[in-house]
Order: structure tokens, then C-alpha cells, then sequence
């Protein structure tokens, strides 16, 4: 670069000859050249940003596009990765506790027709009604040949259906991809699992939703696809539920009942091992509810979860624990039991006359109404209340059935004195077998609180709620294998497990009040083995009767309790409890001081 | 010396171009075989839940029950009970080898009585 003189000479000098300030030259020459370096900054300034937005334009540019490819190609796997697809169908398999299926898929296909692609329509709607029975021939004609542009004719079928009707060789008639939802052990179970269905249906795949029991509780975690199709685990156990329904089945045609449950829980994690409800269905093929009538009369009603009953007796337990727990009694003290009890113009009375005074224990044993009652007057109706509601009777069981929320035990209007001695032994407050299986396990199991599960959890350590004293737990479980021993559960010995467990007989209420003579609810609530309970079980049978000793029987301890019996002999070797012996009252360390 | 560098670098690009060409085909090769190897494990996963339903269908409970109740003459299954629990201690050891290799107790009385004598 050539650079100009500041002061250039001849203009210095033509300068001073004039008499002027040769400095402004100076200055002048230094002003244009600041010009010329000012424009050239310029330019190139302007030439980087320009640069930058061209830049910018083009970055943008691309996610542009890339954002517009994204958004208008069709979505296809990653092919390129490793591992593969591990999801099979759109809804994961349920097991149970020890992996074996009790619910699954399978690929079928459902069969459509297209009326205007048909060209025999006559002959097609005949060869249909031949391969499927249940449809119409005239039906058929009329759907094809009117003005329908599209239906279904059957929702699910077999590959051997499929090759007959595609053996048809009519055009019109067309088949979509089904996924279908399928319970292997049939009716075993079928309360539990409820069912599922195709919520919306299109051509090449239908949703497949559950319709009830644990199906539809945990609808949204079997078809979520963040699982990667891990089955669901329940807590049930196939062998032990197949054969409790077996044995329930064959007590209830025995006893002449129109119904029947058995629950079989874990006493201290609230397990469910076992849920039976009789008279059940197949969830395969599930009946369509009743529209009138009672609706427990219909076998989608589960009575373990949805029937709430007066379950009589088996309520004296709580009444007991609480005196026990508050001191208001021990085991030894006396109760009055001269009866009949009045109170106002209604009376309480028991089986049998027990004389005029019997030690709690006793009151337990025999099943005394009277000394339950004045128990409970002693505790008071807040109390009781308040002890009930503790141990989960009061709202509905956290089972995780989609029926369970709805179903609150029935409580008295108002608590009253009266009701506070009916509740005491188990008369004016409804609640369902499941309800009482809880209850039983959290008083029996060393007092811990326990909430009835069917999804399989690990034990949890320590006690998270306690309901009653250890102590208190160990009393109540002595008396419950006292009444077995020696009181109204005398069937329910089976020699090696130490069966514990407490009768109830109640009346069932007229639907217009009052109550039948010869109609009853009987249960029975047990425990094995009574020294340290491992499970707990309600057995209950809807309007048993047995003739035994030249009468009809109707108490729990001629029906409910062999049922129960037989239940336990049979399940707990598969529970893997070998029979032992049981300790003996004086069994144990006693922890002296000196 | 010129020359030769355009020589070269041509040849370099032909060489590259046919590498890009080669590998491509390969890699699309290589993807073709990975969707039909996918397809194969989808089917096979369908058909293993296939078998699987199939096998929890042959070995329902109440299926095994019939079947063990009308073999009853051959298999002799009984539902468990708690008189099937054993223990260890009911197991028989095996019989203890005789001492002398006689049994009769009168020989061995005899032979104790030679034993005192001598």
C-alpha cells in the first residue's frame, strides 16, 4: 500500500508562501485517510454480517427441513439396532405368583363383508349360515344385498372357520387382524381376572380393554408400552386356587348353598394366595350382566369383594381384642350373661343359655351375644367406632379390583347404643368376606395393619400401623384356637396345623325388612397355624343347610366350618407347611428379672 | 510432475467412488437382512406366545385333574395331603452288613460261645 505524505512539501511550501497554516494541511490529509480506513471497516463489517445471515439462514434452513421430513415421512422402526422388538401384542400377559399364565393373546381374525365387491351375495350368506350356525341365512341376504356398504359378521375367528369361509372364494367377504384376549385355566380365577373386550374397532386392529376385576384396574399398566411387555404379576397361586374352587365346590353342593367364597391371605403382607366366588363364569366367554333382578344373583357378582354381609359372630373377635387392648377386660374376668339382654323393647338373646356369668375366654368359646354386648357397652359406641374404622371396616377395601372402591361396608345411620351391641356381634354393620379377611389378618398377625393385595410385593419390615399391642394379638389368637379345641368350630381341627378361628352365623335381612328365619349367611374366619399364623381364611356360604343329627343344620359350625376344614388340609401341604406339633401353652422363654 | 498429480488424484476419486458405491449396496444389503432376521424373530416370538397359551391351556389344573383321575390305575395320584409329608429320619438306611455272615441266632449264639472258649 502506497501511503500519502501527511505534509506533503510543495503544498508546505505554497502554503507558508501564502501565509497559512501549513498544520490544517495536515490535519486535512489525516481526516480523509481516517475516511478511507472508516469505509473500509465498513465494507468488511458489512461483509461479516452478511456472511453470518447467510449462515444463520442456512442453519435454520435445515432444521427447517429436517423438521419438515420428520413431520411428513411415515414412522418406521429403527431397523439397524440390536435386540430386536420385544413387544408381541398390545397388551402384556398376566401370571401368577410363580409365572404360570392366567392370561394371555392370541392372533386371530375377525370376518368382515364388503356388499358392493360381492357377486354371489345369495350363495355367500347361505355357505356362511352353514359354517356358522348361530347366524341367519335371511339375515345375511338382506344385509348383503340392501344398501350397507360395510359390516362385520363375526368378531373372532378360528383359522379352521377362517379356511371355510376363505374356501367360499367370495370377494367380498374379507378378514382383519385381531388380537384376542385369552384366560387358559378358564373359570379358575374368573372374579379376579373380569375379562376384556375390543374397545374401538377398525379393519386391520382393534383395541383390546379390560372390562372388569384386575383386566380393567390395571388396564392402563397392561397397555403401556414402557413396560416392554412384562407380565403382570399377581399374587395368586394357580395349584392353591384350583384347589380351593374344587373344594368349595364340592362344600357347596353339600351344603345345599346358593353361594359360596373362600379367601386366602397372607396374615402379615395381605396377599391374596387365593379368591374364590362361586357361582363363577368363564371370562372367555362372559355372560352379559343381568338388567333385572338382584344383581347378585347374576355370577359376574363377586361375592368375596362386592357382597356385603352381616357376618354375625366373627365380630365378637374385635369386641374382644378392644376390651382386651383398653383393659377393660383380661381373659379371666367374668361377663354377665344372664339373658335375655333387654334394651328398650328389643332383646338379645344367645343359642343356648349359658347361665348367668362366663369369663371373657368362655364368651368367645361359646359365641355369647350377651356378653359380647355388655362388653361392648362398656367400650362405648366412639370407641368401637373409632376401633373398627382402624381396622378397615368402615370404607371400602384398597384391593386392586376395579369393583372394590365402590363397595363401603353398610354402617348404621346412626351409632347408637343399641347399634354399638348389635355391631359387637357382628349384626347392623355389613361388610364384605374381604373386609374381615383383612381385619382378621391384622389382629391375628401381632397387630400390624394389613391392606388385602393381589399384586405380588415383598414383605415389608417392621410394622407400618399397629392396630392392637403384640400381646393382645398372642390372647386373641389362643382364644380363636380355643374355640376350635373346645367351642362351635370343633370341625375345623385338622391335626398338624393348628387351626384357629371363630364361627359366625347370621340371619339375612328380607329385602323389606326383618329378618328370614331359615335363611343365613354362615362364615367362618380361621387361621393356621394359631400360634404363628401364616395365612388367614374366610370361608362363607350363602343359605347353606345340612341334615345332620335327624335336623336340618344351618349354623356356620355344621356348614361353613368343614368346608373349611377340608380347604385347609388340602392347600396348606401346598403351601409347603408340613404338619407339626403344636407348642404347648408353657412353650416359650419367660424373661425373669432378680 | 503435475500431470501425474491430476493422474493420481483421478484415480484416487474413482477408487473412493467405487468404495462409497460398494459400501453403500452392502449397508442396504446388510438392512435387508436385518428386517428379514426381525421378521423371522416377530414371527417366532408370536409363535412362542402361541405356545406358550397352548401349554398353559394343556396344563390347566382342572385338565391335569381329569387326567390324573382316569389314569388312576396306572399313575395312583392322589391330591396331596398332609400325611404325604415324610422325614429325613423315616428314610431306612441301608441294612447294616451282618457281622459274621449268618443270620440265624442260634449259629451266632453258638459261634459266641466258640469265641468265649477259645
Amino acid at each position: 500500500m502506497t501511503r500519502t505524505p501527511l505534509r506533503p512539501l510543495a503544498r508546505v511550501l505554497e502554503a507558508r508562501a501564502k501565509g497559512e497554516n501549513p498544520d490544517a494541511i495536515e490535519r486535512e490529509n489525516i481526516r480523509l485517510r481516517h475516511e478511507r480506513m472508516r469505509d473500509r471497516m465498513r465494507v468488511r463489517a458489512e461483509s461479516r454480517l452478511l456472511m453470518m445471515a447467510v449462515m444463520f439462514v442456512m442453519l435454520f434452513a435445515v432444521v427447517g427441513a429436517r423438521m419438515g421430513v420428520l413431520a411428513s415421512t411415515e414412522p418406521s422402526e429403527p431397523r439397524a439396532s440390536a435386540g430386536g422388538e420385544s413387544i408381541v401384542a398390545q397388551r402384556a400377559d398376566i401370571v401368577d405368583r410363580n409365572g404360570r399364565l392366567l392370561a394371555t393373546n392370541l392372533v386371530t381374525n375377525a370376518l368382515y363383508a364388503q356388499p358392493p365387491m360381492m357377486i354371489e351375495p345369495a350363495r355367500a350368506a347361505r355357505e356362511l349360515a352353514k359354517i356358522f350356525p348361530d347366524l341367519d341365512e335371511e339375515e345375511l341376504v338382506e344385509d348383503f344385498t340392501g344398501k350397507r356398504k360395510f359390516l362385520w359378521i363375526k368378531r373372532k375367528i378360528s383359522p379352521e372357520q377362517q379356511q371355510m369361509v376363505h374356501d367360499i372364494g367370495e370377494p367380498g367377504l374379507l378378514f382383519g387382524p385381531r388380537e384376542m384376549r385369552l384366560y387358559p385355566n378358564g373359570r379358575l380365577a374368573a372374579h379376579v381376572l373380569g375379562g376384556a373386550g375390543f374397545g374401538r374397532e377398525g379393519v386391520h386392529s382393534a383395541e383390546v380393554i379390560g372390562v372388569a376385576g384386575v383386566e380393567k384396574a390395571f388396564d392402563d399398566y397392561l397397555r403401556d408400552p414402557a413396560n416392554g411387555g412384562a407380565p403382570l404379576e399377581l399374587s395368586l397361586d394357580l395349584t392353591v386356587q384350583a384347589t380351593a374352587r374344587r373344594v368349595l365346590e364340592g362344600g357347596m353342593k353339600i351344603m345345599d348353598a346358593k353361594g359360596a367364597t373362600a379367601i386366602l391371605m397372607d396374615a402379615r403382607t395381605g396377599e391374596l394366595v387365593s379368591l374364590v366366588s362361586l357361582p363363577d363364569f368363564d371370562p372367555n366367554d362372559r355372560p352379559v350382566p343381568l338388567t333385572e333382578g338382584d344383581p347378585s344373583d347374576s355370577p359376574l357378582f363377586n361375592r368375596a369383594v362386592q357382597g356385603v354381609y352381616e357376618l354375625g359372630s366373627t365380630f365378637k373377635v374385635f369386641t374382644a381384642a378392644q376390651a382386651l387392648e383398653m383393659g377393660v377386660a383380661a381373659p379371666g374376668t367374668m361377663v354377665d350373661t344372664q339373658g335375655p339382654l333387654r334394651w328398650g323393647k328389643f332383646r338379645i338373646r344367645d343359642f343356648h343359655d349359658y347361665g348367668s356369668e362366663m369369663s371373657l375366654t368362655d364368651v368367645i368359646v361359646k359365641s355369647s351375644n350377651i356378653g359380647t354386648a355388655r362388653l361392648a357397652q362398656q367400650i362405648g359406641g366412639d370407641r368401637q367406632r373409632v376401633f373398627l374404622e382402624r381396622l378397615g371396616l368402615t370404607e371400602p377395601t384398597p384391593v386392586e379390583l376395579v369393583e372394590a372402591p365402590g363397595i363401603a361396608p353398610l354402617l348404621p345411620a346412626r351409632w347408637s347404643e343399641l347399634s354399638t351391641m348389635t355391631i359387637s356381634y357382628g349384626h347392623g354393620l355389613s361388610a364384605s368376606p374381604l373386609h374381615l379377611a383383612a381385619a382378621y389378618a391384622s389382629v391375628v398377625n401381632g397387630g400390624c395393619k394389613v391392606a388385602p393385595t393381589l399384586v405380588r410385593r415383598a414383605p415389608e419390615p417392621g410394622c407400618a400401623e399397629r392396630v392392637i399391642s403384640e400381646k393382645t394379638s398372642r390372647t386373641i389368637r389362643g382364644m380363636l384356637r380355643e374355640v376350635v379345641t373346645r367351642g362351635t368350630a370343633s370341625f375345623a381341627e385338622v391335626e398338624g396345623y393348628a387351626v384357629g378361628g371363630k364361627t359366625g352365623t347370621a340371619d339375612k335381612p328380607r329385602p323389606r325388612g326383618g329378618y328370614y328365619e331359615d335363611r343365613v349367611i354362615a362364615t367362618f374366619a380361621g387361621l393356621f397355624p394359631a400360634h404363628d399364623p401364616d395365612y388367614v381364611l374366610i370361608v362363607t356360604l350363602d343359605e347353606p343347610t345340612v341334615s345332620a343329627l335327624g335336623e336340618a343344620q344351618r349354623t356356620a359350625g355344621w356348614t361353613a366350618v368343614p368346608v373349611a376344614s377340608e380347604l385347609i388340609r388340602r392347600v396348606a401341604p401346598l403351601l409347603d407347611m408340613r404338619p407339626e406339633i403344636e407348642p404347648g401353652p408353657a412353650f416359650g422363654v419367660k424373661l425373669t428379672g432378680n | 510432475m503435475r500431470g501425474l498429480i491430476y493422474v493420481l488424484s483421478t484415480l484416487a476419486v474413482i477408487a473412493l467412488a467405487y468404495w462409497a458405491y460398494h459400501e453403500n449396496y452392502q449397508t442396504q444389503q446388510a438392512l435387508r437382512e436385518v428386517k428379514s432376521l426381525q421378521r423371522q424373530i416377530g414371527d417366532a416370538r408370536e409363535r412362542l406366545a402361541v405356545l406358550r397359551a397352548e401349554w398353559a391351556y394343556l396344563n390347566r389344573p382342572e385338565r391335569l385333574r381329569d387326567l390324573s383321575e382316569l389314569n388312576f390305575p396306572d399313575l395312583q395320584l392322589m391330591p396331596l395331603a398332609p400325611e404325604h409329608f415324610g422325614s429325613v429320619a423315616e428314610v431306612a438306611y441301608p441294612a447294616p452288613e451282618p457281622r459274621f455272615g449268618i443270620l440265624d441266632p442260634v449259629d451266632v449264639a453258638a459261634r459266641l460261645i466258640e469265641g468265649v472258649a477259645e
